[in-house]
């Protein structure tokens, strides 16, 4: 049977349910376990030494004093870390991360690492160790990074994006350019312009659980791993290349996750703790400290982005265009890239470009964070069109909607759009009572639109039916926001039965076929198109057995409301057989009932967000508090409402603490200030209202239910949305992100003159 | 068959905005690719998505390609 993966409307039975997630007890109870709670016979305690530098040579490591120490079972250094990458710098960048060689590119960076009996004794080996450095000059600014006479991170970066080759390494790793039309022409023929520079500090995704693993070799060459991640399929290839082990003989069992939003698609420690478990020959645990997350775990990019807009009277966008400089910390990626690709994803421009450029400094290696890179674009060209809007005297909901792209635009990344939300997220906002909610003094009200791609990827899922006519769902996408209930609910309106029969559970590695990253909202997406199909193909054997069971032709069986029926004249007196039935019958109708899937699920559908927020300002002191906002994204299809009103809460309150209060504070030294929740704010729930949500439900037309990834775009839009509501509230307009109490008060003193 | 090409893939096109392959799958075009501009390797190796008529497809090579369909080139991406 081939894979249609078209849209078809069907009708739903089970899909759209609030059901319960059946990890909820566990989590609720503390049953539930997650990275640092196993544990192996004989496990040693792993930990890692740390650069204390922001850059710096590394002349020696001794590490003789700490070996000597009774209860240490093993150290390592890079030298314990061999290049096998075969010449992929990409993975040589991973592994280099993971443990300096020769150069502590930031503060907080791998230089060693010891196994040892308790930690007490780990901690005391740690202080054994003697690093000898020699301190080079650092760059931790995007900004400064960029110019003629900064220290250049890494020597063997060329810029690449332009001709001739440089012949000079650079800090710029490469620059992109997107977009159509000409913007020269396009700004000429404007009757208003606007240009305006923004810049956004470097955030945490934050999740409250910190990474972390228990490792094991065995002296025959295999082993397992035990992690917390988003991927660990992904994790166990990456792993296995870096150490040189087969891939069929590492197995990687990932924990519960207490979040991840990008931020555990990277391994940062894992192959140490395999390192450190191969050479004491025991397993081996590693935590990481809150501290090492927020030094040596992947933050965001911080950015400096200008933005130009041209526009007729009328509201009509004659040209747009911006550049967008993303710092990526000391390893090459494409975070400026992928912000000059979504920047002015939502409108529909005659005249754009945009041009990204990827910057190297002295700081951790970048992760993604929930639609990396684009709520820094978004921010400024949100902020942007609103004071257009200003300008024109247009109202800021009906100018986007006059610009808002639409099936048939040229998107400004390229492609011309099929199906998409943008038109009709703004007329909800447009039309939705939160629009028309009387506001008080120093309050203010902003809005702002958002743009995710969405990605669907290699998906492999097993579904086993057992004799009690109960249903094993497994998969092998990591479940970061009740994915689990969705592919069941899934399961089961395939299947034609109840919910609450159908078990879905995450397998190990050596269980299940490769499955990408949960990344690019794709969880649901992907698993629950290979769960579709899965089902599917689980029907096919039931129905085969019940032709057995019936002793007649297998085509005169049909499926209908969670059983087998024998059609036609000839079958009238054969009464339908359940799942049920048909399960119980297995054993001697041919074994064990199952289907299986493996799909690359591509095609994901794109997605788009418009939030509305209320804020009111303290002009004393400069203190933000939002009092209402209101997400309104496409979801395509919402398989469990809950989890889905679920990720535009969560992205919102994100980028709600990512808009107000969280920062990376460096000092002159390139030393990270504030590396705990202390002094780096994420919103509690007494600092957040009630986020509203709206769902909106356009069909992606490649997917059997219509379903689109929701996950990310929801962090999109709070950013501007934040800022503009700021600036109608008490009249002054923030460029830099975020708007701390000190920057509100600068800017305020501004305006009064002072 | 055009396929129009996003601006950082031009450079290896000679700067063309576009180029004229024919191709039945998403796999066939990029081996073709490949063939005909060798200075795509690198952009190849990165990642290359294939959009068509807007749908962005990163992995699967064995999707065919309409005859009519607007086909994009585009850099394969990475989520959160």
């Amino acid at each position: 049977m081939g894979n249609d993966t078209s849209y078809t409307d069907q009708k739903f039975e089970q899909v759209g349910r609030r059901v319960k997630r059946p990890d909820g007890v566990d989590k609720v109870t503390g049953r539930a376990k997650y990275g640092a709670d196993a544990y192996a016979p004989g496990q040693l305690v792993g930990l890692i030494l740390r650069s204390p530098h922001a850059h710096a040579r590394i002349k020696k490591i001794d590490t003789s004093k700490a070996e000597k120490l009774a209860g240490v079972k093993a150290v390592v250094t890079y030298d314990d870390l061999p290049d096998l990458t075969g010449g992929n710098r990409g993975m040589m960048d991973i592994l280099e991360n993971c443990m300096a060689r020769g150069r502590a590119l930031y503060d907080g960076h791998a230089v060693a690492a010891v196994a040892a009996v308790d930690k007490t004794i780990a901690k005391r080996a740690l202080k054994l160790i003697k690093v000898t450095y020699e301190k080079l000059p650092h760059v931790t600014d995007v900004d400064e990074a960029m110019e003629a006479d900064a220290p250049v991170v890494q020597d063997f970066v060329f810029t690449s994006g332009v001709e001739p080759k440089p012949t000079k390494p650079s800090n710029v790793s490469g620059i992109s350019q997107f977009g159509h039309g000409d913007v020269d022409a396009g700004f000429a023929e404007a009757d208003v312009i606007v240009e305006k520079s923004y810049k956004t500090e470097q955030t945490h995704q934050g999740y409250i659980e910190p990474h972390a693993c228990l490792a094991n070799m065995s002296s025959d060459g295999s082993g397992e791993l035990w992690v917390t991640t988003q991927g660990h399929f992904v994790f166990r290839n990456v792993c296995s290349t870096l150490l040189g082990i087969d891939i069929a003989k590492l197995k990687v069992t990932a924990s519960e996750i207490g979040g991840g939003f990008g931020g555990k698609t990277h391994v940062w420690m894992e192959p140490v703790a395999l390192v450190l478990s191969r050479k004491a020959n025991r397993p081996v645990k590693l935590v990481m400290t809150r501290d090492e997350v927020f030094k040596a775990s992947g933050p965001t990019c911080s950015t400096s982005i200008d933005v130009k807009i041209g526009a007729k009277k009328d509201g009509t966008i004659t040209a747009a265009s911006a550049n967008l400089r993303y710092q990526n910390g000391a390893f090459p990626a494409n975070w400026g890239m992928i912000g000059a690709m979504t920047a002015y994803a939502c409108y529909d421009l005659k005249n754009v470009k945009t041009v990204g450029y990827d910057v190297l400094v002295n700081r951790p290696k970048v992760a993604a964070y929930r639609a990396p890179s684009a709520p820094m674009a978004a921010f400024g060209v949100e902020s942007t069109m609103d004071l257009m809007a200003g300008k024109l005297g247009m109202d800021p909901v009906e100018f986007r909607i006059k610009n808002a792209a639409k099936e048939g635009t040229r998107a400004s990344y390229g492609p011309v759009y099929g199906p998409i939300g943008i038109g009709p997220t703004l007329e909800a906002v447009k039309k939705h009572p939160h629009m028309r909610a009387k506001l008080k003094k120093n309050q203010g009200r902003g809005m702002a639109c958002g743009f995710w791609f969405n990605f669907g990827g290699q998906t492999c899922t097993d579904l086993n039916i057992g004799v009690d006519g109960t249903v094993s769902l497994t998969v092998g996408t990591i479940d970061v926001g009740g994915s689990r209930a969705s592919l069941s609910l899934i399961a089961a309106e395939e299947l034609g039965i109840d919910y609450e029969q159908v078990k879905a559970s995450v397998a190990d590695t050596a269980s299940l076929g490769h499955n990408d990253m949960t990344e690019g909202s794709r969880g649901t997406f992907s698993s629950g198109m290979a769960t579709i199909f899965a089902a599917r193909n689980a029907v096919e054997v039931m129905k085969g057995r019940a032709a057995k069971m019936w002793d007649i032709p297998v085509e005169d069986v049909v499926w209908e409301n969670g059983g087998a029926k024998a059609t036609g004249k000839a079958h009238s007196n054969l009464p339908p057989l359940t799942l049920k039935e048909i399960a119980a019958k297995s054993p001697q109708t041919g074994g064990p009932i199952a289907g299986h899937n493996e799909t690359v699920a591509d095609n994901a559908g794109v997605s788009f967000a418009s939030h509305i927020c209320d804020v009111e300002v303290d002009p004393e002191t400069g203190s933000t508090r939002v009092i209402r906002y209101t997400v309104v994204q496409d979801a395509g299809k919402a398989i469990h409402p809950d989890y889905v009103e679920g990720q535009f809460q969560g992205g919102a309150a994100q980028g709600i603490g990512w808009a107000l209060n969280e920062e990376y504070i460096y000092g002159k030294d390139g030393t990270l200030q504030n590396p705990g929740f202390l002094d780096y704010r994420i919103p509690v729930c007494s600092d957040l209202p009630f986020i509203d949500t709206e769902i909106l439900e356009i069909p992606n037309p490649n997917h059997p239910y219509g379903v689109r990834g929701v996950g990310e775009t929801s962090i999109v839009p709070p950013l501007a949305a934040i800022g503009n509501a700021v600036s109608n509230a008490v009249g002054v307009r923030l460029n830099h992100i975020p708007m701390s109490p000190p920057r509100i008060l600068k800017a305020l003193d501004e305006q009064a003159g002072g | 068959m055009k396929i129009s090409l996003s601006p950082n893939l031009q450079a290896a096109a000679d700067g063309e905005e576009s180029i004229s392959i024919v191709a039945a799958t998403i796999g066939e075009l990029l081996s073709k690719l490949a063939t005909q501009y060798p200075n795509m390797s690198q952009h190849l190796d990165a990642g290359i998505a294939v959009a068509i008529d807007g749908q962005i497809y990163r992995d699967d090579w064995g999707k065919k390609i309409p005859t009519d369909a607007e086909i994009y080139l585009l850099p394969r991406i990475q989520g959160g």
